[in-house]
């Protein structure tokens, strides 16, 4: 059997020191499978990002390990962590992080550029309905395209993990919905392993597993039997 | 103390790093502002008291011999309120370990009593009271240079004797703050004496008994300077007068009077720079607060405050800034005048000092930098005030690049996507851009010039000691001697070269224009005097006709061909008109030469020279100096080398030595300019470079996109930067040259080449300063900010 795509053992993080600290993270065990979608589900403060950003490489724990595969992400250099997010993980955020002086396609090319084994960025586009609008700027879509234009930039270069934070939560319930779909579809068609913090507890419908999280450590695991379609979420 | 204040509070600590960035340049412009005014009120008060207390004369006149009568008929003259004559002689002084005699002023004073002009401050010893011929009071400046004493003796030669004098004091004199051998250019202490002695053992030694050549004029409140002049000139005429001045023509006052209004120029000229940088600051860093800040700007509109009120609380910040910079320069500017003041007190030699600050540079230096920084705050307030509080609350759309995506496409499809994102960013905010390539190209044009200034120093000493005078050494004569002397120099073993000249004091008029100045004799194709043209070709003197220095023409507004009024003032004293032959360009002094011949035929004494240049075997040269001491014609001998460090003193200590503190200003300004441009593209990219960094790009792909555009914006500043440069150099010349010397405005490569590569060094630490923080900013931070 395959390694799990990540696994946590007794992950901590602190932050801050002495009377001051804040513990994000209370010692996390977790095995996340391959090609799963996994939500992550909590009230704000529960440390749930934390998880998300140590596992995509963009912060270190302050004590525990964490592995992607067989890599341990918490022995890693800067360089290398770099390296890791360029070759094997995309990134979807709340607010889109778009570059503004970049078309569609050209906001995808960016990440196609530098990556191993890229779709085409026209593809990406059309993965996400967007085909046509592909020589549109940032500014000239709206909120529900640009996200789905940050997904396309996210699964271009195929990853093997796409981490999702709060994908919807500037959406409206509709354009919420489609993006979700697109996510299903992605996980679909490429086999990507979907990592996506919430917390909006109708999204884990979709979710092949949900983790319950609360100050800083896992209360549950929940295995979802059947997974709803997004299109069938009641928002 | 409302919400508002506790926030405006907290903003200025937040940004306290670039608000006291800012508030140092406006700090750094008051400072200089009120240092400098403080220096000049300072000193011309100082020069007012000295003057009056010592009862410096308004007129000078000198003549070769008259009757003690003729003071008081000129004592009679309307306007005149005291008159003193005296005597006074050249003497040669020799002073042990000195190979060459140094040339001296012998100058009466009363048998006992004060003079009632011209009175000299005893600062050791005591005064003379006529009992002993020999007793000599001596310029401390002279006595310090030598380590004289009271109490020394002193050996010098005076109108062709020898004679040992006995120091009973050493003074100080208004007249004499400056003292320049005659024939030399450059004010030395050390290469040029005073002493005083009494009016009848002068008198003994130049056969003046019942007599006097000098005589000084003080003047009532309501005289009218040009009428006495010219009175006194007539009375004096007969008598052998050289034409009386004013003390605007007395030579010290003259040359503290250049160094006084060069350091009122820089006064007036430099603070404003660094205001209006401080401005173009302000702003940048306002617009991108009140960007930044749009949401709250709109939460208190919503609130209720009205736009006076959330203006006001902007507004109080940049007053904050500009008052606090401008209090500190005052502060700094009274510490920094308290410490120069003392440094000038040596340097111009007042015996005390009247310290005056003036109040007009507090007052306007503060409201100056107010209105500076106000002017800079006001185009930020429109748009606080434009901000309707409903937008304010949404988060801001990205910004459009569709216009900017249209220009360009040719050249952006053979772009990265990284490159086309400087590009881009820099077609959509041209203004912008624009603003920051001026900010940099004035930084790079304040460098260019003030190295152009550096280089431009350097040509004058190496033009005036190279390439115009090619002699080693100077010879000055009592009297216009025979050329026979020049083969007698000749003959003296270690001389390789003899070239006589003639100097002859003479007024040039133009009109109403006149020049006080000396007329050179040369010798046909002189090899170590020369005049040299624009190109340093050797300007051939004419039969008839005269070659001005540039200052000269400049001053009396001529040009080639036109004609001139000379007045020679020696022997028979002609006034004739001479046409302007050519323009010479020298850089010290401000010469005028004509053939030596022709010159002599105008005074009726053929084959006369007053001083002659040598050439010498530098292995012989103190030896040919020992003989020089001992010719009893000779009067002083000027050694280059001498000269040159005297000059190369001069430059380095007074007016001129503000360039180097205009060069480290200039220097800093452009740093502030070009790490405030990068800090600025920093914060305004910052989530975007992040974004780039989360998606697997390494910092150093990610600092091309930040660093990048500086490059682009840098490498426009730098050619725009020269040609601001060239024309603001001649500006900064014009202000540093004085009469003694004119600074050039060179095209010195190099100068453009050494200030590029300060831009480019500053670009290069800005850029490093700016990737660091790149590298440590907290990823998931710069991505939870909206914006």
């Amino acid at each position: 059997m395959t390694s799990p795509a990540f696994t946590t053992r007794g992950l901590t993080k602190v932050y801050g020191e002495g009377h001051t600290a804040v513990h994000a993270l209370r010692g996390v065990d977790l095995e996340i499978p391959r090609g799963e979608v996994v939500v992550l589900l909590g009230p704000s403060g529960s440390g749930k990002s934390t998880l998300l950003n140590i596992l995509g490489g963009l912060d270190r724990a302050t004590d525990g390990t964490a592995l992607f595969h067989d890599t341990n992400l918490s022995e890693m250099t800067d360089r290398q962590l770099t390296r890791f997010r360029r070759d094997h993980v995309g990134f979807v955020f709340q607010f889109y992080n778009l570059m503004p002086s970049l078309t569609a396609r050209e906001n995808v090319e960016l990440v196609t550029e530098i990556a191993q084994a890229p779709l085409d960025a026209g593809d990406a586009l059309a993965l996400v309905g967007l085909a046509d609008r592909a020589d549109h700027f940032p500014a000239q879509l709206s909120g529900g395209e640009q996200q789905r234009v940050a997904i396309a930039r996210a699964i271009a270069k195929q990853p093997q993990v796409l981490f999702c934070d709060e994908p919807t939560g500037a959406l409206d319930s509709q354009t919420g919905r489609t993006v979700l779909k697109v996510l299903q579809d992605v996980n679909d068609q490429l086999g990507s392993t979907i990592l996506m913090v919430t917390h909006a507890a109708h999204t884990a419908k979709m979710a092949d597993r949900v983790i319950h999280f609360a100050d800083g450590a896992i209360r549950e695991v929940v295995l979802n039997a059947t997974k709803l379609n997004p299109e069938e979420i009641a928002w | 103390m409302s919400p508002l204040d506790h926030k405006l509070l907290r903003d200025l600590w937040r940004m306290k790093g670039q608000g006291a960035a800012i508030g140092a340049v406006i700090g750094v412009g008051v400072m200089l502002m009120v240092m400098m005014t403080g220096l000049t009120v300072s000193l011309t008060e100082t020069r007012a008291a000295y003057y009056d207390r010592y009862r410096l004369a308004d007129v000078f006149a000198s003549v070769a011999r008259a009757p003690d009568r003729m003071a008081d008929r000129v004592a009679l003259l309307p306007g005149v309120a005291a008159v003193e004559s005296r005597i006074v002689g050249r003497a040669l002084i020799e002073v042990p370990g000195e190979a060459l005699g140094i040339q001296a002023q012998a100058v009466s004073l009363p048998e006992r009593g004060r003079p009632d002009l011209n009175d000299i401050y005893l600062t050791d010893g005591r005064m003379l009271d006529g009992s002993r011929a020999d007793d000599v009071i001596v310029l401390e400046s002279f006595a310090k240079a030598h380590a004289l004493l009271p109490g020394d003796s002193l050996r010098a030669t005076m109108n062709g004797s020898r004679r040992t004098f006995r120091i009973i004091g050493l003074a100080q004199s208004p007249e004499f703050l400056y003292t320049t051998a005659p024939g030399e250019m450059v004010p030395d202490d050390a290469r040029f004496g005073v002493i005083w002695m009494s009016r009848s053992s002068l008198a003994a030694t130049y056969d003046l008994d019942g007599a006097f050549n000098d005589l000084l004029i003080g003047l009532t409140r309501d005289a009218r300077q040009d009428a006495v002049i010219t009175a006194v000139d007539d009375l004096l005429d007969p008598f052998g007068g050289r034409g009386a001045y004013g003390r605007e023509d007395q030579a010290s006052n003259r040359f503290v009077s250049e160094e006084i209004s060069g350091l009122e120029a820089a006064a007036k000229g430099v603070p404003p720079i660094f205001l209006a940088v401080a401005a173009f600051l302000l702003y940048i860093v306002m617009s991108r607060m009140v960007q930044s800040e749009r949401e709250e700007i709109g939460l208190m509109k919503a609130f209720g405050y009205t736009n006076a009120e959330v203006g006001a609380h902007y507004f109080k910040m940049i007053l904050a800034i500009a008052a606090g910079g401008a209090l500190a320069g005052c502060l700094a500017g009274i510490a920094a005048g308290r410490m120069m003041i003392g440094m000038y007190l040596i340097y111009f030699k007042f015996p005390f000092l009247v310290f005056q600050l003036d109040p007009a540079s507090f007052v306007i230096g503060v409201s100056a930098s107010i209105l500076a920084a106000s002017a800079g705050g006001l185009f930020v307030l429109r748009r606080v005030f434009a901000l309707d509080p409903a937008a304010a609350m949404r988060p801001p759309a990205p910004a459009n690049y569709v216009r900017a995506g249209q220009m360009g496409r040719t050249l952006a499809r053979r772009l990265d996507q990284p490159s086309r994102m400087v590009l881009r960013r820099i077609l959509r905010q041209p203004a912008r851009m624009a603003g920051a390539m001026i900010g940099i190209a004035t930084g790079m044009a304040l460098s260019v010039s003030m190295i152009t200034i550096y280089a431009g120093f350097d040509r004058t000493i190496d033009l005036t000691f190279s390439v115009v005078d090619r002699s080693d050494a100077t010879v000055s004569f009592t009297h216009p001697v025979s050329d026979k002397t020049l083969f007698e120099l000749g003959r003296l073993p270690g001389v390789t070269h003899v070239e006589g000249m003639r100097h002859v004091p003479v007024v040039f008029e133009n009109g109403r224009n006149s020049f006080r100045g000396v007329l050179t004799g040369l010798p046909p194709d002189p090899r170590l005097n020369r005049a040299l043209d624009a190109d340093m070709a050797p300007i051939p003197l004419p039969e008839r006709g005269i070659v001005l220095s540039v200052y000269i023409a400049q001053t009396l507004d001529l040009r080639p061909g036109d004609m001139v009024r000379i007045d020679l003032r020696e022997g028979r004293q002609p006034i004739l008109e001479v046409p302007v032959a050519g323009i010479a360009q020298t850089l010290l002094g401000s010469p005028a030469y004509m053939d030596l011949s022709a010159l002599n035929a105008l005074l009726g004494e053929p084959g006369r020279v007053t001083s002659a240049a040598l050439t010498l075997d530098p292995v012989r040269a103190e030896a040919v100096y020992a003989e020089l001491r001992d010719m009893p014609t000779v009067v002083g001998v000027s050694v280059k080398a001498q000269a040159h460090d005297a000059f190369v003193e001069i430059m380095d200590t007074g007016a001129g030595s503000v360039r180097y503190v205009m060069g480290a200003m200039a220097f800093i300004i452009t740093f502030g300019i070009v790490y405030n441009a990068a800090r600025i593209a920093f914060a305004e990219r910052e989530r975007d470079l992040a974004s780039l960094r989360v998606i697997g790009f390494t910092s150093g792909e990610a600092a091309f996109v930040l660093l990048g555009e500086l490059a682009v914006v840098v490498f426009v500043a730098l050619p725009l930067g020269g040609v601001l440069g060239y024309y603001l150099s001649f500006g900064i010349a014009a202000g540093f040259s004085t009469e003694l010397y004119q600074i050039p405005a060179l095209f010195d490569p190099v100068s453009y080449g050494s200030a590029m590569l300060v831009v480019l060094g500053a670009a290069f630490v800005s850029g490093l300063l700016v990737v660091r923080d790149l590298n440590r900013s907290d990823l998931v931070e710069a991505l939870k900010r909206r914006e």
